[in-house]
Order: C-alpha cells, then sequence, then structure tokens
C-alpha cells in the first residue's frame, strides 16, 4: 500500500528547494514545553506541563479520558487559550514556525456532509503555503494526489467525503497532514474507530514518517499497542506524570499514578474516542 | 399573459424593483450558502431582528427618514448582537442557539416598543418605519437599486478573493487555525458580509422574513450538488429567481406582498429541490432504496435456485 518512498521524497524535496529555509535543521528541540497551564472556565484541565521531545521520533500521548491529551495539544498549536506557560516549536514561538506544523484533528470535529470531495479536502493542507489570494492549482492537486495514494486513497479521490467509511475519512485526513509537507506533526487519535487494516496502514505511515527524520505526536489510547508503536511517550493526568522513552517510563509504577486503579478498564475501552 | 408580464416590466418604476429583488437574492443565496453550512441559519433571523432597534433609533436621533441612515442604524445594531451572542457564549455555559434566541426576542422587543412610540408621535405617524416589519418593495427607488447593486458586487467579489478561506474555515476552524489563518478574523468577516445582506434585504422583505432569504436558497442549493463552488452560485440564482418571481407575481397579482411572495418562491423551489433533486432528493433516495431492494430479492433468488439445483455442493460448501 505504502511502498513508492522515492517518489514521495523526490516531492517533498522539490518542495523544500522552492521554498529555502523551511527544511534547515535546527539543533533545537522540535517541541519545548515549559509549566503550561490550560484552563476551561476556570477550571484548570492542565497545570504545570513542561517537557522535551527528541526530534525524529514516534511519540505518544497517553492518560484517561480527560486528563487533557486533546488540550495539550489545542494548545500548542493555539487552539485554546493558553492560561500560563511557554511553548518552543523548534527554538521558536508557534507564529514563527506554523509552516513547519502538520495536524490531524479529531475525525469527529468536522461535518463530514460539507460539499467536497477527498481531493479538495487533501489540498486544504497546502493552503497555508499558498498565503492569501493564491488559489490551489495543477501543483497541489498533484500534490494531494500523491498523498492520497500514499494512504491508500487513489481510487477514492473524487469520492464526496460523506460517501467514505470512517477509517478512508482518517486516511482522507491523514493525507492532508502528509501534503503540509511539516516537519511536526500532531495527530489527535488518529486510530479511534478504525479497522485493523487502517490501524496497520497509518501505522507504517507514521514510521516512514520518522524514517524521514519528522516527529510525530500521536493521542493514544490502546496500552496494548504503545511499546510496538512508540519510541518516547507521555503520561498525561491533568499534569505531566511522565515522559521518556518507552521502555523507561512505560512500566507499572507510572500507568497506575496516570490512570489510578481503572487500568483494566482502559484496554477494553481503547479506541471509543473520548478524551 | 406574457405580453402583460411585458407590459409590466415596460414601466420603469417595476423594472427597477425587479432588478433590486434580483440583486438582492443573488447576494443572500451567496453568502448564506456559508452561513447555511456553518450551521449559522439562525444568525441571519438573529440579525434580521435586531435590526429593528437600529432603524428606530436612527430615526429618533435625526427624525429624517432616510434609507441609508436606518441602513446604518441596521448594520450598528446587527454588529452589536453578534457581540451580544459572543458575549454570553464565552462568559456563561449557554450554547449559542440559546444564546440567539435571547438576543432575537429582546432586540425584536426593544424594536417592537420603540416602533409603536415613533408610530404615535407625531412627526413618527408620516415615518413608513412599520413597513420595516414585513418589507416593501414597492418602495424602492432608483438610488436603492444602486445599492442593492453595489452590496451584491461587494459580497461576489469578497466570496470570490477570499473563497478557500471561507471553504475551510466553514469545513474546519480548527485546522484552519493550526495553519495559522485568523480564523477569528475570517469569522467575524463572514458574519459582516451577512449582516450587509440581511441589512440590504429589510427594505424589500423586512426584519420578519429576510432569513429565509439566506437559508433557504442555499439549503435548496445543496440538494443539488456535491461542490462549494456549484453550490455557491446555485444558491445566488435560486435567490435571484425567487426574488424575481416575488416581484412579477405581486404586481400581476393586485394586493399581494412582493417580500413574504419572494420568500414562499424560495419555499417552492426547496420544496422542489428535496423532493427532485437526482441524487440527494427524497424520491431519488427512495428509488434507490428500492432499486437496491430489488436487486438484493433478484440475487437472493438466484441463489436459491442455483443451491437447488446443485444440493450436493451446497451441502459440502455448509460442511
Amino acid at each position: 500500500m505504502i511502498n513508492n518512498t522515492n517518489t514521495t521524497k523526490q516531492a517533498l524535496e522539490n518542495i523544500d528547494n522552492e521554498l529555502p529555509g523551511q527544511g534547515v535543521e535546527t539543533a533545537s528541540s522540535p517541541l519545548r514545553v515549559s509549566n503550561l497551564a490550560v484552563a476551561y472556565h476556570k477550571k484548570p484541565v492542565l497545570s504545570n506541563v513542561s517537557f522535551d521531545v527528541p526530534e525524529g521520533q514516534l511519540i505518544g500521548i497517553l492518560g484517561p479520558n480527560g486528563a487533557g491529551k486533546s488540550t495539550l495539544i489545542k494548545a500548542v498549536l493555539g487552539l485554546v487559550p493558553k492560561m500560563h506557560g511557554e511553548v518552543e516549536i523548534f527554538g521558536r514561538s508557534y507564529r514563527e514556525t506554523r509552516r513547519r506544523i502538520g495536524y490531524v484533528p479529531q475525525r469527529e470535529s468536522v461535518d463530514w456532509d460539507f460539499p467536497t470531495h477527498a481531493l479538495d479536502v487533501v489540498m486544504m493542507g497546502r493552503y497555508g503555503h499558498l498565503g492569501w489570494f493564491r488559489r490551489p492549482g495543477k501543483k497541489e492537486k498533484d500534490l494531494a494526489a500523491h498523498c492520497l495514494e500514499q494512504v491508500g486513497m487513489g481510487d477514492y479521490m473524487y469520492r464526496q467525503i460523506s460517501q467514505l467509511s470512517g477509517g478512508q475519512q482518517q486516511r482522507v485526513f491523514l493525507a492532508r497532514a502528509l501534503v503540509q509537507d511539516a516537519d511536526l506533526y500532531f495527530m489527535d487519535e488518529p486510530f479511534a474507530g478504525v479497522d485493523a487494516t487502517t490501524e496497520k496502514a497509518i501505522i507504517s505511515l507514521l514510521e516512514q514518517l520518522k524514517r524521514q527524520g519528522k516527529t510525530v505526536l500521536v493521542v493514544h489510547h490502546d496500552l496494548a499497542t504503545v511499546e510496538e508503536y512508540f519510541d518516547h511517550v507521555l503520561l498525561l493526568n491533568g499534569r505531566l506524570v511522565a515522559a521518556g522513552p518507552t521502555s523507561e517510563v512505560f512500566v507499572e509504577d507510572t500507568l497506575q499514578e496516570t490512570y489510578g486503579g481503572r487500568i483494566a478498564m482502559i484496554g477494553s475501552r481503547a479506541g471509543k474516542g473520548q478524551v | 399573459m406574457w405580453n402583460w408580464v411585458i407590459s409590466i416590466l415596460s414601466d420603469p418604476n417595476t423594472r427597477w424593483i425587479l432588478l433590486g429583488c434580483l440583486l438582492l437574492g443573488f447576494s443572500s443565496g451567496i453568502i448564506g450558502s456559508f452561513t447555511f453550512l456553518r450551521r449559522q441559519s439562525l444568525m441571519g433571523d438573529t440579525l434580521a431582528h435586531a435590526a429593528l432597534p437600529g432603524i428606530c433609533i436612527a430615526f429618533m436621533l435625526t427624525e429624517t427618514k432616510s434609507i441609508a441612515l436606518f441602513l446604518f442604524g441596521a448594520l450598528i445594531a446587527g454588529i452589536v448582537a453578534t457581540f451580544g451572542i459572543s458575549w454570553i457564549t464565552r462568559f456563561s455555559r449557554i450554547k449559542q442557539d440559546t444564546a440567539m434566541g435571547i438576543v432575537l426576542t429582546v432586540f425584536f422587543g426593544i424594536g417592537v416598543v420603540m416602533l409603536t412610540r415613533i408610530q404615535h408621535s407625531a412627526s413618527g405617524s408620516q415615518s413608513g418605519l412599520d413597513k420595516y416589519l414585513f418589507g416593501q418593495a414597492a418602495s424602492m427607488v432608483l438610488t436603492d437599486v444602486y445599492v442593492m447593486g453595489g452590496v451584491c458586487l461587494v459580497l461576489l467579489v469578497a466570496c470570490l478573493i477570499w473563497f478557500k478561506e471561507f471553504k475551510l474555515v466553514s469545513f474546519d476552524p480548527g485546522f484552519a487555525r493550526g495553519m495559522g489563518l485568523p480564523v477569528g478574523v475570517l469569522e467575524q468577516l463572514i458574519l459582516l458580509l451577512t449582516v450587509i445582506a440581511v441589512v440590504a434585504g429589510i427594505q424589500a422583505v423586512g426584519v420578519v422574513l429576510v432569513a429565509a432569504l439566506l437559508v433557504t436558497p442555499a439549503a435548496a442549493a445543496r440538494c443539488w450538488t456535491d461542490s462549494l463552488a456549484l453550490m455557491v452560485l446555485l444558491a445566488g440564482l435560486f435567490g435571484a429567481l425567487s426574488g424575481a418571481a416575488g416581484t412579477i407575481f405581486s404586481t400581476f397579482v393586485p394586493n399581494l406582498p412582493t417580500g413574504p411572495v419572494t420568500v414562499l418562491a424560495a419555499t417552492v423551489l426547496f420544496a422542489i429541490s428535496t423532493l427532485f433533486a437526482p441524487r440527494r432528493g427524497l424520491l431519488a433516495r427512495k428509488l434507490r432504496s428500492i432499486q437496491a431492494k430489488s436487486t438484493y430479492m433478484r440475487e437472493e433468488q438466484a441463489t436459491l435456485q442455483l443451491s437447488s439445483t446443485q444440493p450436493q455442493t451446497q451441502k459440502r460448501g455448509e460442511m
């Protein structure tokens, strides 16, 4: 399904050449969060969260429902206001680096009956690069088509999005993030409500991104697959319980601290897509 | 009958009204598409009702009947109303639909109180303000048509320039913000364009009904196409058609108000669309389900026959 790595790399390199300065490697960590606190209606959802993320790794964000996993991503992206704290992306503010960021929101966050087709949704990922007043043209279309093929959706380009299955919609969102050609990706529950085939396709895509040196943060629910999928994990429960390499951090003590007594329940409820 | 229609259209006054209603329907349909897709259909209604106190205050302050001044008052009131709605939703736990309900009724209540006072005052009885409740297209003059043309041009150009931004903000505002688009500003811009369309339509259709011109053509257009660009264009055409039909019918039949007839024409278009649209229409859906059922039955029958003629293979298959 995802075997045309070479052509992808070429396409992505072409973009890099056209936009100088975009792909320049920096020594700073892709994401540094210090003392972050977020509150909805004066009730703190996250408090005192500080961590550094290593470059070029797959990072799982774990925690029980209501732990603030989505909120963390949204605060980093500036979608919800921060009460306190700093976020640095590649050593700079979010505003300066947003073109290096790709985002996959939760699938339920949009109305899939919107009048558009899969290719058009993927092209939306290029709007940030296009800037104001320029319309998506052939180049954007080709890139979008290529990314759709990468996620195995080449046959569904002109399919009305409401006619796609949940897993296919999720892949469209992934393709839209791919076409953003970012260095740092945030994915909010990409595995929610998808079947085993789609999950495999998504994870091999994530591994491909990792091989290209990209950093990917993924909100994840299924504890059974954490060790298989992620190099690094962040354990959240209103605060940061632990952050580090999976082998060191994903152990019983910290899990107990993150999930409390509910740890047995979590496995069976995985994939329900609630935070 | 056609001769009659043509003879009516030869009257320059009627021609202006026809052109004005056409332009009004077109611009409302276009911006209404985005309001409809953003699930803010009630917003147009709220803005329209909120305009009434704005018009009344404009009259009370200046004691003159000037359309431009009224529109300015309505615009200010509409902006205050949108701020009121976002203020309520931000600082309380009340959801947007309830906030719109509150703002709509409060503003309209204040408007009706003011209107009654004006009607009973010496200068006010001649003001013709009561016409703004249900609209009076016949009162349109050439300058009003220029205003409509200007409004139409502004809306059309804005939707052309920011088409991809409006599309993204309507479909996935979270992603748009993550990309760095000023989503708040774009949402306010869409709202401002909606206020302009509503305010322009008040004179012809009235505050009570003008929201129908935003919502109904867009809802009808959605039935026919899965492309946003086509939908916006179709909504504009449906709106223009409704405006034209409203004007022609009300001129043709005596004592028929233009605004309400325009709204009814839009509703007829909507009814036809939901019933007969090729893919999303009710009839097409019913036909498809009947078709699917009959194909299923036929295949089922075929397999049954097949299994009865080859009982042995079937048995082996079951084991």
